[in-house]
């Protein structure tokens, strides 16, 4: 007797950035996925976007079946993210299945009916005829509101999850839910598409919007679990930042570069690591800045290139600050050493400012970057979205393995340096961190001991400290302070 | 001339079709007196009929004349329904 062989479920690509990492592969292939959301939090655009990056990148041709939009709707509302279905239409690519509630037409049930008609002859046909090998339907919650009898839809629809498997097609359905954390869809339609759940979320957090993606479970194969953070881009469509997927795998090197500032060069033992990040922290006035312009300076006269992301000042000040130190930035712009992107923090969401930075980096391919300030980028944002931010920014620095510096502006001027330390260190796996402090004392000492080092800024000394391990300068640090992570402190 | 046009949306010969078929000849027989021309549509052998007239479940029952268009869904054993939907009876209540 034969047995039938079991293969292990495939997955199918679905070319949406991001997703296919923390879906492991992407879509559980050939069979119906469940993506569940509230209102406006992108089920439409999923299930648009995972047809057009179909036709796009796979050449797959697509089916999509309409509940609640007409297609004339979803036609010009898609053209904005760069999708042309009218065109795909008519080159056969893509086919619309159109279920919408017709106006001024609302039917009338008398007696027993099934969903037959919807699934063989159009939603069949319209495989057949184009060779999909991608369906969506948005939003099947609307079949429940214009038809009576929820049980009955919903085994209907369990008949079309089928009928599709045995078409070997691989299908997205969406469906509402009326809370961010609550049950998981409306109408108990899990029920029927129970193996593989995602959930779209558009949390208000601190009077700001959140979307995150979460695949709540693909049955038989593997995925990332919890929230990713994504953003709906113009040209793009959907964009999930893949955070805790990205794998560590950078390679460590121990090159050293110049910091721009010779004494910082021989405190850190010879300039800072080709591929590390350094993370300045200081209260206002502590020369954050100067070391910004130094570091860029010092890279430039290497014949480097560099990348600065200013989000304090303009490019006008940031010219003035830097001719007032003798550094020519007009000049750096000029022979293509040095590119300066400003932006307002506001004018754009966190996850929209990685992803902007993330495509500069990638198209002026620099040496070094440097983010002036990164604490101004804290006030468009939440805590976690911050902490999300910052290890999808160094990660994506670190994979490219060049070096960075970020600064971070500290509310007091006084205190521990050790107290500027900031959550941003612990949290953020930055290699270096500089505490710049004021000195206010005018008849401070300067005295230089091995665990203890000053430097001069144009206002005053401040303290370095080195994380890396063969660094001499290291402080004993107290207990309490060591590194989190479990990196030995230096002598252990 | 006929008065009304009527036209029913089956899936396949199944016994709800042929129920549906048979609850509307009925009714067409003893409230239309001859007076109405009827189409009976399987979308199984005419799926681009079934995606030209939207039609979402069967069976369903579509008076295209007189205006306006109205469907009915279901096998129509509410005969008192498919004749308000036919609007052969003042909507009462």
């Amino acid at each position: 007797m034969a047995i039938p062989e079991l293969t292990p479920v495939e997955k199918l690509a679905t070319g949406i950035p991001g997703f296919d990492l923390i879906a492991a592969g992407g879509l559980p292939k050939g069979r119906t996925t469940l993506v569940s959301g509230t209102a406006g939090s992108a089920k439409t655009v999923f299930a648009v976007q995972f047809l057009a990056e179909g036709i796009r990148q796979a050449q797959e041709p697509g089916v999509f079946v309409t509940f609640e939009e007409p297609p004339a709707d979803i036609r010009r509302n898609m053209l904005g993210f760069g999708w042309d279905i009218a065109r795909w239409e008519a080159e056969g690519k893509w086919a619309f299945v159109d279920a919408s509630p017709q106006p001024g037409n609302e039917d009338i049930v008398a007696g027993s009916f099934d969903l037959g008609a919807l699934l063989g002859p159009r939603i069949e046909y319209a495989v057949q005829r184009l060779g999909a090998k991608r369906v969506s339907m948005d939003s099947i919650g609307s079949i429940f509101s214009r038809l009576p009898d929820a049980a009955r839809i919903r085994s209907e629809l369990l008949r079309i999850a089928v009928a599709l498997k045995a078409l070997e097609v691989t299908a997205v359905m969406t469906a509402e839910r009326t809370e961010e954390y609550g049950d998981i869809a409306r109408y108990g339609v899990e029920e029927f598409v129970a193996d593989n759940v995602i959930i779209l979320r558009n949390v208000l957090e601190e009077e700001k919007r959140r979307r995150t993606i979460e695949i709540l479970k693909f049955r038989g194969t593997v995925h990332q679990k919890g929230e990713f953070p994504f953003t709906v881009v113009p040209q793009v469509g959907i964009m999930v930042i893949p955070l805790s997927a990205i794998e560590l795998k950078q390679k460590s090197s121990d090159v050293r570069i110049t910091s721009g500032n010779a004494e910082l060069d021989r405190m850190c033992g010879g300039g800072f690591f080709r591929d590390s990040i350094i993370l300045v922290s200081g209260a206002t006035g502590t020369g954050k800045t100067l070391l910004t312009t130094e570091f860029i300076a010092g890279g430039v006269r290497q014949g480097e290139r560099c990348l600065l992301f200013a989000f304090e000042e303009s490019r006008d000040q940031l010219y003035r600050n830097a001719s007032g130190w003798g550094v020519d930035f007009a000049r750096m712009v000029d022979d293509g050493k040095l590119v300066i992107v400003c932006e307002y923090p506001e004018a754009a969401s966190l996850e929209d400012h990685l992803i902007n930075m993330k495509e500069a980096i990638r198209q002026v391919n620099p040496d070094r970057v440097a983010v002036d300030s990164l604490s101004a980028l804290f006030r468009v944002s939440t805590p976690k979205g911050f902490r999300e931010f910052v290890i999808g920014l160094t990660s994506f620095i670190k994979e490219r393995e060049i070096a960075g510096l970020f600064t971070s502006t500290t509310p007091t001027l006084l205190g521990s340096p050790l107290g500027h330390r900031s959550p941003l260190f612990y949290h953020y796996r930055l290699d270096h961190f500089a505490a710049l402090r004021r000195d206010v004392r005018r008849d401070a000492p300067r005295h230089h001991r091995a665990e203890d080092a000053w430097f001069g800024t144009r206002q005053g000394h401040s303290r370095v400290y080195d994380r890396q391990p063969r660094h001499a300068h290291w402080p004993s640090l107290p207990q309490r302070y060591r590194d989190p992570l479990g990196n030995p402190a230096p002598g252990h | 001339m006929s008065k009304y046009l009527l036209k029913l949306y089956i899936t396949g010969r199944t016994p709800r079709s042929e129920l549906a078929i048979r609850n509307l000849r009925r009714l067409c027989a003893e409230e239309l007196q001859g007076q109405y021309e009827l189409v009976i549509i399987d979308v199984l052998e005419r799926p681009e009929l079934a995606e030209a007239a939207k039609i979402l479940a069967t069976p369903t029952l579509s008076k295209e004349l007189p205006p306006p268009l109205r469907r009915i869904i279901g096998d129509l054993s509410d005969r008192e329904r498919v004749l308000l939907g036919l609007e052969l009876l003042p909507f009462a209540e």
